[in-house]
């Protein structure tokens, strides 16, 4: 691929679940990606959810999710002939991506040390739930034990109740996987300029304390560990009782995040002016009418009491609306107010569409196009695009082993039978 | 010492908060010489964003403002004088990388915008970062990052099949977008090496995070299904939750994922005799006796604390962790190992944590050498020894209030 970013760049994906987004984000940016699975597949085709609810190998949206843009085949990495196979692969590869646990590579005769010796420059990213070496190198997780580790769900939840996971679509695996993919652009860049290769080893628990923004600072500077506050924000004033605002209130048809208030909250004011001002036009909020948000609205003494009553009445005009109404002219009128999408919301979102954001993929075994989420940046000269959808089992086996590593049909056929492919 | 990787990599930072000011730094920490061009009279809002040392604010203070923005100069500047403008073009002739993440068209009115700049740098390669893009209906739409983690589904996905939707601390979507940007980026420059050409790169943050909701938009574009909000809950394991440990607000994580470790947990648990239970025995079961289930796991875990409740699930193989709260992290002997929290001392805060990235390069390792910059800090070596202006020069340039020295109003915490 001429026209892309990491066209010219290949790389060896090895990954399970918690490193698959790697391998799919360096192939949307143009590389030729190799994903290699065990025969009969990876068990990430396991999971689901599933093409019109039928598990199936061949449709995990899962895995249609995280292997865009590659290739596939099948190779038995642990005996003999599948070693040779994959390392005469590792000799045109710039990256060898993999998510075993820490030292399996090395007792198969695959580690690093190896994979640079048949080819002098070469990157190995390894993606793993706490690092290849350190007391919990050993530890397995899940998305849920990674994203509690890494702190996440601790500041997710209802107030009274246990902390939560954020969504159901596998956050600390989608993390771990692009933080691998930009350590291997980093790598790769500095072997480009200087012909040194280098191991990457990526924490899922770390990518995750990277989502935590300054929870860490609060902590240090205020001595505050962070909760989760379900539907609300808090202000933490010294000297007195913590102020709670809620921030998801419900509308007509669902729920919207909004800032409503004044004083030191920057644009939040003007914000709420104009929103009464909107209410007032429709007889509603009266009692807001003059109220002058900016000097009035003091976050520090404003007792809970007066605050509920002041949210309350704003509630009470949020109810005659929908989401969409309510969208629609918080972007008209600069209101600092927006829906809680659903699924079904976001993929109706006009500025989405406006933006060409979704990208059909067509999957002619399932008689079926299917829209994907785009692109996470635009760029003119080398657009970024899904190359092709997920590979079905050892759907690429006869172009890479007959025609990249000029194996003939016979000896295909002999490595089959054996296991090997 | 080896080379790192972006030695002698020029970049000129426009940007603000929290999307745009990672990227530059991430480069930084590699090498990179960033200059943060700020001023006085318009503070970048991490200035202005708790927590503030001491919990007294003011423009140097902010504990948020120097995590994200290490290893940087900051330089100070009012845009809005034509002079400063021509000063800010003199640094984009200097840079490889121009970062700026300002309202849509800010930065062409002041001419500083990826036309402008290539005509003083045809080989620049420029990124915008904005929540919903540079086109679009919704482009001006001035949300901050709660409004994007609602709009992206993230809210409505998360917490309680019985509550409302979740309120997301964290501008989430601010710690997806920087690390699809850098890659791009670091694309750019390979491709500059080749062809000599810049490039743009425009980013909606917005975009880069419904990126990671991709399973639950093909199950709606698939199935038509909107999925809605579970706990902890996964439809093909159980238990999967967040279970009560001894002491006051402490959890654990912990999933079975197969019958088979279910028979490791209930050997972590010593095999009581519920577990035999056949309402227990296969998954199919336990997710329709999931309830039960997890009042059983919880009777447990109430018995141990967190940290041994997950040594002993991992012992026998079941994955489980604490759920982490931020002193835990800092305490943490995993992270503790991998260095993650690097102990900088910021002349105004003093020394705090800082997190490094979340990869380790065995041969170019980053390196954080400076905590985000005071405002202005660093005026003497970019306008003098970068810019090459003469001492009368710059007297001038303050004088005309072009390199700005002072926050005159009264300091207005934004949060």
């Amino acid at each position: 691929m001429n026209n892309t970013l990491f066209g010219g760049c290949r790389v060896l994906d090895l990954t399970d679940e918690k490193g698959l987004l790697c391998g799919k984000v360096l192939g949307d940016f143009g590389a030729d990606v190799i994903k290699i699975e065990k025969l009969g597949g990876d068990p990430a085709r396991y999971i689901g959810p599933f093409h019109k609810d039928i598990p199936d190998p061949e449709k995990s949206l899962f895995w249609f999710a995280t292997n865009t843009s590659k290739r596939g085949i099948t190779l038995n990495i642990e005996v003999p002939d599948g070693r040779d196979l994959f390392l005469k692969l590792v000799a045109s590869a710039d990256i060898v991506a993999e998510s075993f646990e820490p030292g399996y590579m090395d007792a198969i005769g695959l580690g690093y040390a190896e994979l640079k010796q048949t080819k002098p420059g070469v990157i190995m990213t390894s993606i793993t739930p706490f690092g290849q070496s350190g007391p919990y190198a050993g530890y397995g997780a899940t998305d849920l034990v990674a994203t509690s580790m890494g702190g996440l769900s601790r500041i997710l939840g209802d107030l009274g109740r246990p902390p939560v996971r954020m969504g159901s679509v596998p956050q600390a695996y989608f993390h771990a996987g692009l933080q691998g993919a930009l350590g291997s652009a980093m790598a790769f860049y500095h072997r480009e300029l200087t012909g040194v290769g280098q191991h990457v080893d990526v924490s899922m628990q770390e990518a995750m304390t990277l989502t935590l923004m300054n929870t860490i600072e609060i902590f240090e500077m205020l001595n505050a560990n962070l909760v989760g506050l379900g539907q609300f924000f808090v202000s933490v004033r010294p000297g007195q009782s913590p102020l709670f605002t809620r921030t998801i209130v419900p509308c007509k048809d669902g729920y919207i995040t909004v800032m409503f208030g004044g004083g030191a909250f920057s644009g939040v004011a003007e914000s709420s002016k104009a929103l009464v001002k909107w209410a007032n036009e429709e007889g509603m909020a009266l009692e807001l009418k003059d109220f002058d948000f900016a000097t009035q609205w003091d976050a520090s003494t404003l007792t809970q009491e007066e605050s509920d009553r002041r949210n309350a009445i704003i509630g009470q005009f949020f109810m005659t609306k929908t989401k969409a109404e309510l969208y629609e002219k918080a972007v008209e009128r600069g209101i600092l107010l927006a829906p809680c999408n659903t699924m079904e919301d976001l993929t109706k979102n006009e500025q989405l569409r406006a933006r060409g954001f979704w990208e059909s993929v067509e999957h002619p075994e399932l008689g079926e196009t299917i829209v994907y989420p785009g692109a996470p940046l635009k760029m003119q000269e080398t657009p970024w695009q899904i190359q092709r959808r997920a590979p079905r089992i050892g759907e690429h086996n006869e172009e890479i082993f007959l025609g990249d590593l000029g194996l003939n049909l016979q000896q295909m056929t002999v490595l089959k039978a054996n296991g090997v492919i | 010492m080896t080379r790192k990787i972006f030695e002698g990599l020029h970049v000129v930072d426009f940007s603000w908060a929290a999307a745009g000011p990672q990227v530059p730094r991430e480069l930084a920490e590699h090498g990179a010489t960033v200059i943060h061009v700020e001023s006085h009279k318009r503070l970048c809002p991490l200035r202005t964003f708790a927590p503030f040392k001491d919990a007294q604010p003011g423009i140097d203070r902010s504990a948020f403002h120097a995590e994200y923005n290490t290893n940087k100069l900051s330089m100070s500047i009012d845009l809005n004088q034509a002079k400063a403008q021509e000063v800010a073009r003199r640094l984009v002739a200097w840079a490889d990388v121009v970062a700026e993440s300002m309202t849509p068209g800010t930065m062409g009115k002041m001419g500083l915008d990826y036309e402008s700049c290539r005509k003083v740098n045809p080989a620049v390669i420029y990124f915008s970062t904005t929540q919903q893009g540079q086109y679009g209906p919704h482009r001006m739409f001035q949300g901050v990052g709660h409004h994007i983690n609602a709009l992206a589904g993230f809210s409505s996905c998360t917490g309680w099949p019985d509550s409302d939707p979740t309120m997301i601390f964290t501008a989430y979507s601010d710690f997806i977008a920087p690390w699809y940007t850098l890659i791009a980026i670091i694309g750019a420059l390979l491709r500059r090496g080749k062809t000599g050409q810049g490039m743009y790169i425009e980013q909606a943050q917005f975009e880069a995070g419904v990126t990671f909701m991709a399973t639950d938009i093909l199950d709606f574009a698939v199935n038509g299904r909107s999925v809605g909000r579970h706990g902890n809950r996964d439809r093909y394991m159980a238990p999967h939750g967040i279970f009560p440990c001894r002491g006051s607000d402490r959890w654990i994580a912990i999933t079975v994922a197969n019958d088979d470790q279910w028979q490791d947990f209930c050997a972590a648990i010593g095999n009581p005799s519920w577990t035999a239970d056949s309402k227990f025995s296969t998954i199919l079961t336990r997710k329709g006796n999931e309830d039960e289930l997890e009042r059983f796991v919880s009777e447990w875990t109430r018995g141990y604390t967190a940290e041994q409740a997950m040594t002993i699930m991992q012992d026998f193989g079941v994955p489980a962790g604490v759920v982490q709260t931020a002193e835990d992290l800092l305490n943490d002997p995993q992270l503790k190992h991998r260095q993650h929290f690097i102990t900088l001392d910021h002349p105004e805060i003093g020394p705090h944590s800082y997190h490094a990235p979340a990869y380790r390069l065995s041969e170019t390792p980053h390196e954080m050498k400076s905590p985000g910059p005071c405002l202005g800090q660093h005026n003497e070596l970019v306008y003098k020894e970068i810019l090459g202006f003469s001492e009368d020069e710059i007297a001038d340039m303050i004088a005309e209030g072009v390199i700005t020295t002072a926050y005159d109003a009264p300091f207005k915490p934004g949060w």
